[in-house]
């Protein structure tokens, strides 16, 4: 069907803007990177989400013998070093990384956003300014800039979640600021200014429409990013402190055992390599669906 | 040199061209002979098919399209049966192509001798190097450019827009080729250069036999070149024939409604554009595709595609009226009149401005009374824009006074009133551009008129958008579309809609029409003036397109490199220019009526 006779055929504005991403969201999972990227991605947030119900035993009780077998004492993957049921705390454990990953993402993406656009649209010395400390800030690996504040501060989950998140801002910042600098020359932009539209308006109503594609990606990208660097602070032990069940530090714990009962390391490694894989997937498969589009495929 | 035995270059039987996706045909049914030497003008607006028949003449077809039907015969070989590699050595050799924007066509980081010779060591392997370079040294000459060392050793970016048209047309003729197919390549360029290049493609064709098509949508253009003409609409050629024929007796509607859009230098004849839009493939109508447009429509063009007739001399028609609508005079139009000018609106005093550190406005000064609408002419980087927007207040690097209604306004619409900046309303140039593409239609008009203080329920604005949509000749029901399910033109009409949402003083309207089809421009044209007429308003009128504002403007105010350089009412200034600037300006745009002798 034509766009004409599309058109003549819709309604209200509302039905148009979600046909509009239903037709992305068609050509997203059009691909097969995509498809599976989404299986896992929904597999493994299940798991998180619903794991500690259907957990057969308390993570933190000692059911067994430290490090025993799978399938013995009727434990499917054996029990932990300390003689804690693995599937159990495996279960338990997803909760705690994605909502801290997912929390950390959109602070560090909804600031980006912020720093970006407004360093776009105002160009200049403020653009100058904005950038320069986005690239003090990018001179420090994440991971640096991460053990720094928490061993400083000390391992709280609010201040893993701030450090993780700002470290993420001037990445998203630029990209965000690209995207937002081809938008800024477009005349819709003059037309507004030369109307006398207030400048936030002109930042959230007519430029952050125009860059949610690159926004939904870099989302996706930082969120596995998060989930990678949230999992090393764990696994370090700066992060979440055990006893707590948490896939990072599950891997901690057990890592000396590792020869004797691989479950224990393995569960959880499987668990965090997936989510990082099915997020990147998924995310790769929506890039690709919008430069295909943009490019009338 | 090699021809068929009839001495046709090219000759096109049957094309056809389809979609691969869903099977439409773009173009159906195309037959065209070209002999060499000859020029034939492919005339049609956007979406008619004329650049994919272009393309086939290369034995290109766009990804998403499949040629299949007819032929393609190039000195009388056809082109489907042709190997890969023999293509190869076909384009740029026997058929070769002169883009429409040479800045994308040369490759910015090769040096012009380089290009030019790259071309030769492609297509004419056997020559010497000093063959080629002498080659090289004629192509140039013959477009007109120095072939000096200094002038090979620059890079494209280091060359004018028409000296960069002039390479690629060098480039294109440099390997002697038989056919030439140019796809608007003058569509980018002020008039005085597009006069320059037209000549020399013309004098190339006749003086080495080159049969060439030229594909375009500037009627005036076709006119001053072409032999024979084809006009093509939605994918047929709906009539061809020698040039004196087609200009002065079209038999088709459409052919006649087309020229009845293009602006004319001469007379105060007014435009009229052609109501509705071209249907697109696997979207068109049972019988005649013009058939839903055309005035003159049968019950029989509804329901039956007309065959070809022929009238002799070459001259086909694709209608079922051709035989009884042959002399039939169409009612010529009526320009819009508006009251007499009132008091002073906006005044420019002694402007000067710049971009960075380089000036492009001279002690600029201008005035537009109520009522009145003011031409700017001018060629690009005149400074006619900057100036607009300096009282726009989008560009506030200036020095001297914009004055509105008696008081000075601030260099930044910002910090301008908002009654100011209420009273003067912009309309861009590319309709394409300058809507949120987020927004609906809707959403961006009643934005406007919140901003300038209607308050009201939601139903009261919405009924309010309605309003200004009806102003411009929109369905209320286009509220509800984004942006890109608008033509073009359709688009303009938003934008023209939401500066009058603001009910304005003054609206400037910055080459608003330049980005659209002659039909279309040809429409808003039509509706700008009929909003004079019914408000009142005065309007800044920017353009490079002389003829265009003839029916429109009270006063025309000519501009180059950021001088005035004449001012005066429309009719003085367009029989009794005095600035010699001017007079070329007059002399070198393109018109339908002068090339033909009428």
């Amino acid at each position: 069907m034509s766009a004409s006779a599309a058109a003549e055929a819709l309604g209200a504005p509302a039905e148009l803007r979600q046909r509009q991403w239903a037709t992305l969201a068609r050509a997203t999972l059009r691909q097969w990177r995509a498809r599976i990227g989404l299986a896992i991605f929904l597999l493994m947030v299940l798991i998180a989400l619903v794991g500690p119900a259907l957990a057969p035993h308390n993570p933190d009780a000692f059911v067994a013998a430290p490090n025993s077998p799978a399938g013995q004492h009727g434990l499917l993957f054996g029990s932990d070093y300390i003689g804690r049921d693995v599937w159990s705390r495996f279960l338990d454990g997803g909760r705690s990384i994605l909502g801290m990953a997912v929390a950390a993402t959109a602070l560090g993406v909804g600031l980006g956003t912020l720093v970006g656009l407004t360093a776009a649209y105002l160009s200049g010395l403020i653009d100058e300014a904005l950038m320069r400390v986005a690239d003090v800030f990018m001179a420090f690996p994440q991971i640096v800039l991460a053990l720094l504040v928490v061993t400083a501060l000390g391992p709280k989950v609010w201040l893993i979640i701030l450090v993780v998140g700002i470290s993420h801002a001037p990445r998203t910042a630029r990209v965000i600021r690209g995207a937002a600098q081809q938008i800024v020359e477009r005349d819709f932009v003059k037309a507004a200014e030369a109307v006398g539209e207030p400048r936030r308006r002109i930042i959230f109503g007519e430029l952050l429409p125009n860059v949610t594609s690159p926004l939904l990606v870099e989302f996706g990208l930082r969120l596995t990013y998060s989930i990678g660097l949230i999992a090393g602070l764990n696994f370090i032990g700066l992060g979440i402190q055990p006893p707590a069940a948490d896939w990072g530090v599950m891997i901690n714990e057990n890592r000396l055992s590792v020869t004797v009962q691989p479950w224990g390391v393995l569960l959880p490694v499987l668990a965090i390599a997936l989510l990082t894989i099915g997020t990147n997937l998924l995310t790769d498969g929506f890039a690709r669906a919008t430069i295909g589009i943009e490019r009338g495929e | 040199m090699a021809v068929a035995e009839h001495g046709e270059a090219v000759v096109v039987r049957g094309l056809r061209i389809d979609l691969t996706a869903t099977g439409d045909d773009i173009v159906d049914a195309i037959d065209m002979e070209v002999r060499a030497g000859e020029v034939l003008g492919l005339v049609g607006e956007s979406g008619s098919g004329k650049t994919t028949v272009g393309m086939a003449l290369l034995g290109y077809c766009r990804p998403g399209g499949r040629v299949t039907g007819g032929e393609v015969l190039i000195d009388g070989r056809p082109l489907a049966a042709m190997a890969a590699g023999e293509l190869r050595r076909l384009r740029g050799g026997t058929v070769s192509y002169i883009p429409q924007d040479p800045g994308t066509a040369l490759n910015p980081a090769l040096r012009i001798g380089r290009q030019l010779s790259e071309m030769l060591e492609a297509h004419a392997a056997q020559m010497h190097d000093e063959q080629r370079a002498a080659r090289v040294r004629e192509a140039l000459a013959e477009v007109a450019l120095p072939a000096d060392e200094e002038f090979l050793r620059r890079y494209p970016h280091q060359l004018s827009g028409g000296q960069q048209q002039r390479v690629a047309i060098a480039m294109a003729f440099a390997c002697r080729p038989h056919v030439i197919v140019c796809d608007e390549p003058t569509t980018g360029l002020d008039v005085t250069t597009q006069a320059r290049v037209l000549q020399t493609i013309r004098e190339l064709c006749v003086s080495h036999r080159v049969a060439a098509v030229y594909v375009s949508h500037d009627l005036a253009v076709i006119a001053e070149l072409a032999d024979r003409v084809a006009v093509m609409y939605a994918g047929r050629i709906v009539e061809r024939g020698p040039r004196d024929e087609i200009f002065s007796h079209p038999r088709h509607p459409y052919t006649r409604r087309l020229l009845r859009a293009v602006p004319d230098l001469h007379g105060a004849r007014a435009v009229i554009g052609i109501p509705g839009r071209a249907p697109l493939p696997g979207n068109r109508p049972p019988g005649c595709f013009f058939a839903p447009r055309c005035d003159l429509a049968l019950e029989r063009c509804r329901s039956e595609f007309p065959a070809p007739t022929a009238l002799g001399d070459g001259h086909v028609v694709l209608c079922h009226r051709a035989g009884e609508l042959a002399e039939g005079e169409d009612q010529p139009g009526r320009p819009p009149t508006a009251g007499p000018p009132g008091e002073v609106v906006v005044e420019v005093r002694r402007v000067d401005a710049r971009h960075g550190s380089r000036q492009v406005l001279h002690d600029v000064a201008l005035t537009v009374a109520r009522n009145e609408c003011v031409a700017l002419v001018g060629e690009s980087g005149s400074g006619k824009t900057t100036l607009a927007r300096c009282i726009a207040g989008l560009h506030h690097n200036y020095t001297g006074e914009v004055v509105l209604a008696g008081q000075t306004l601030a260099h930044s619409a910002r910090a301008r009133s908002a009654q100011a900046r209420r009273q003067i309303q912009y309309v861009f140039q590319n309709p394409y551009a300058s809507l949120n593409p987020r927004r609906t239609v809707g959403q961006t008009i009643a934005r406007q008129l919140r901003l300038f203080g209607a308050r009201g329920s939601r139903q009261q604005i919405g009924a309010r958008v309605a309003e200004c949509l009806e102003r411009v000749a929109l369905s209320a029901a286009a509220a509800n579309r984004f942006p890109d399910q608008l033509s073009g033109g359709e688009r303009q009409r938003v934008a023209i809609a939401r500066a009058l949402a603001a009910e304005p003083m003054l609206l400037v309207c910055d080459e608003v029409t330049s980005a659209l089809d002659v039909s279309v421009q040809a429409a808003i044209v039509e509706l700008l003036g009929q909003l004079r007429e019914q408000t009142g308003l005065s309007m800044l009128f920017i353009t490079h397109n002389l003829a265009l504002i003839r029916t429109i403007a009270d006063r025309v105010v000519v501009m180059t490199d950021g001088r005035i350089v004449e001012e005066g009412p429309t009719v003085q200034v367009f029989t009794a220019p005095r600035a010699q600037y001017t007079q070329n300006l007059l002399a070198n745009t393109p018109t339908v009526e002068a090339a033909i002798g009428r």
